[in-house]
């Protein structure tokens, strides 16, 4: 099967033979650098595209279709027209947390991107702790939200990021509980071990019915993370205008809009990575033609094939239940996704031990 | 050239954590300097990583930034209202407050150079070697020499009873 470690090994080979060894590193993360803020702009112009036209078809519409074919130059008028747009001075906003906010809730965003396993050999950072750096990073935005609601003196911000903050607290418990349920299974926290013990069998077949609850109970609680429909109180626009970020504008908000779809991009393909093999193909044990025919497929496109399913399923929940209350969100939380989170960790840790 | 970057990067986080730290006292809005504290913490967060010890690092930022900071902005946004600022000090808490940063400075710094550090002399017993995250939680969790499991069993009593407190002071009679 192929692997980007020919290529990387390639371009590490070739910077070491024209440059010492230090610029050699140097240009390499400068590289690394580049090359992750690339794709997750890529991805975020993907996605908004993709959600556009996946909301047309749910509501019997077109969607985007003006801009190229079908529309799919739309998301890059978008860009364009959102890094031209006047950044609105805010009376009586704090300016220094204002400012910091989005880059708090980005900056989170882009660390958690950054160390998820792509495919087969590409994988910016291969943390031992992986799971938990992932879960501890990704809370930066928690504070980022906060941030914004309180800095931009109005009431819609300030509603919103106190919802928002009591949702995305209590659902990282279940996320992080549903998350451990894998740990446990696995052994280990780290990313590329737990891709490759699914190498003969994903977690979700291999991991029995706790793993099957897990994956379930994780797809909700990240849903719930990415503060999206059923659970976007706080930015029910309805009631809050547009919740904590109400008051940004221009790249402002841009980065506010990129952060939320590629959370949903790094809650699937965190999905995708524990429970759904990460980059490994389908492999059934005893079938090898089956096995080898399925190695044929490039890692990259399972891992992306099974993250796109991932947030097809979270688009598909998002444009067809309504929303839900701030109080049953929380007891929905407390009541029944702990517990039985709970339970599933003890269920699992009884599987392992058998 | 790896050891000049290495000093690059750690006079960066140093300078980012002494800025942040003084700001955190002297900022008078109280939701500031919360922040402030904020990047402190992410900053020792980011020495922990330079010392390979990815596991502290990792535990620094989900247990201060996704747990305490978020609870001190709770509190904040719950008991201060917007505009409020803090009273500047008087000239003898400033003064106090900076002789004892100094004694702390100067205490610090004594123990640091005057400490024989396991490792300082021999760096090659573990070097780059990464604290594995599964010796880190058997250590936690053993009974033997060296391991921790009575402590914190006794933090989680602790715990438990804090949250406990807090239930029976804020439930509704």
């Amino acid at each position: 099967m192929w692997s980007f470690e020919r290529f990387t090994g390639w371009i590490d080979t070739s910077l070491h033979s024209c440059m010492g060894d230090g610029w050699a590193l140097l240009t390499e993360y400068v590289l690394i650098g580049v090359a992750v803020l690339v794709a997750y702009a890529l991805i975020a112009l993907f996605l908004i595209y993709a959600e556009r036209k996946i909301c047309g078809f749910f509501q019997c519409r077109l969607g985007p279709n003006r801009v190229g074919k079908w529309g799919i130059f739309q998301s890059v008028a978008d860009m364009v027209k959102i890094l031209l747009k006047e950044l609105v001075h805010i009376d009586r906003s704090d300016k220094v947390l204002f400012r910091m906010a989005s880059f708090f809730v980005i900056i989170g965003s882009v660390c958690t991107f950054g160390a998820l396993p792509f495919a087969r050999g590409l994988q910016a950072i291969d943390f031992n702790v992986g799971v938990f750096y992932l879960l501890a990073v990704s809370s930066l935005g928690v504070v980022g939200i906060l941030l914004a609601g309180w800095s931009s003196n109005s009431k819609y911000s300030m509603i919103g990021a106190m919802r928002s903050g009591a949702q995305l607290i209590s659902y990282e418990i279940s996320a992080g509980l549903s998350l451990m349920v894998i740990v446990v299974f696995s052994g280990t926290m780290q990313l590329s071990q737990i891709v490759a013990q699914q190498a003969d069998g994903w977690f979700i077949f291999k991991g029995h019915l706790p793993a099957c609850i897990a994956f379930l109970t994780y797809l909700i609680a990240g849903h719930a993370e990415t503060n999206r429909g059923p659970f976007d109180m706080p930015e029910a626009e309805s009631e809050l205008t547009a919740g904590y970020h109400t008051e940004y504008s221009g790249i402002q908000f841009g980065f506010f809009y990129l952060a939320e779809y590629l959370n949903m991009f790094i809650v699937a393909a965190i999905a995708t990575t524990m429970f759904l093999g990460g980059w490994q193909p389908l492999h059934v044990p005893g079938w090898d033609g089956f096995n080898h025919a399925m190695d044929c497929i490039p890692s990259f496109l399972w891992f992306f094939g099974k993250t796109c399913v991932c947030m097809f399923l979270a688009m598909w929940v998002r444009w067809s239940f309504p929303r839900l209350r701030i109080d049953q969100l929380l007891s929905l939380e407390w009541k029944i996704l702990m517990p039985v989170c709970l339970l599933n960790l003890i269920l699992m840790s009884v599987v392992v031990i058998l | 050239m790896e050891g000049i970057a290495n000093v690059i990067v750690f006079y960066l986080l140093a300078a980012a954590i002494v800025v942040s730290s003084v700001l955190a006292v002297t900022s008078r809005k109280i939701f500031r300097a919360a922040t402030y504290l904020l990047l402190v913490l992410i900053g020792t967060a980011g020495l922990y990583l330079m010392l390979n010890y990815h596991f502290l690092a990792v535990v620094q930022l989900s247990v201060y930034a996704g747990g305490i900071l978020i609870l001190f902005i709770f509190a904040i946004l719950l008991t201060s209202s917007r505009g409020d600022r803090a009273e500047p000090h008087d000239r003898r808490r400033v003064l106090s407050g900076a002789v004892t940063a100094l004694a702390g400075l100067l205490i610090t710094t004594w123990v640091t150079l005057k400490h024989r550090f396991l490792y300082g002399a021999n760096p090659t017993v573990l070097g780059d070697h990464e604290t594995d995250m599964k010796a880190v939680g058997q250590a936690l969790m053993g009974t033997g020499k060296y391991e921790y499991l009575l402590s914190f069993e006794a933090l989680s009593i602790l715990l438990l009873t804090c949250a406990i407190g807090g239930i029976l002071i804020a439930r509704k009679r």
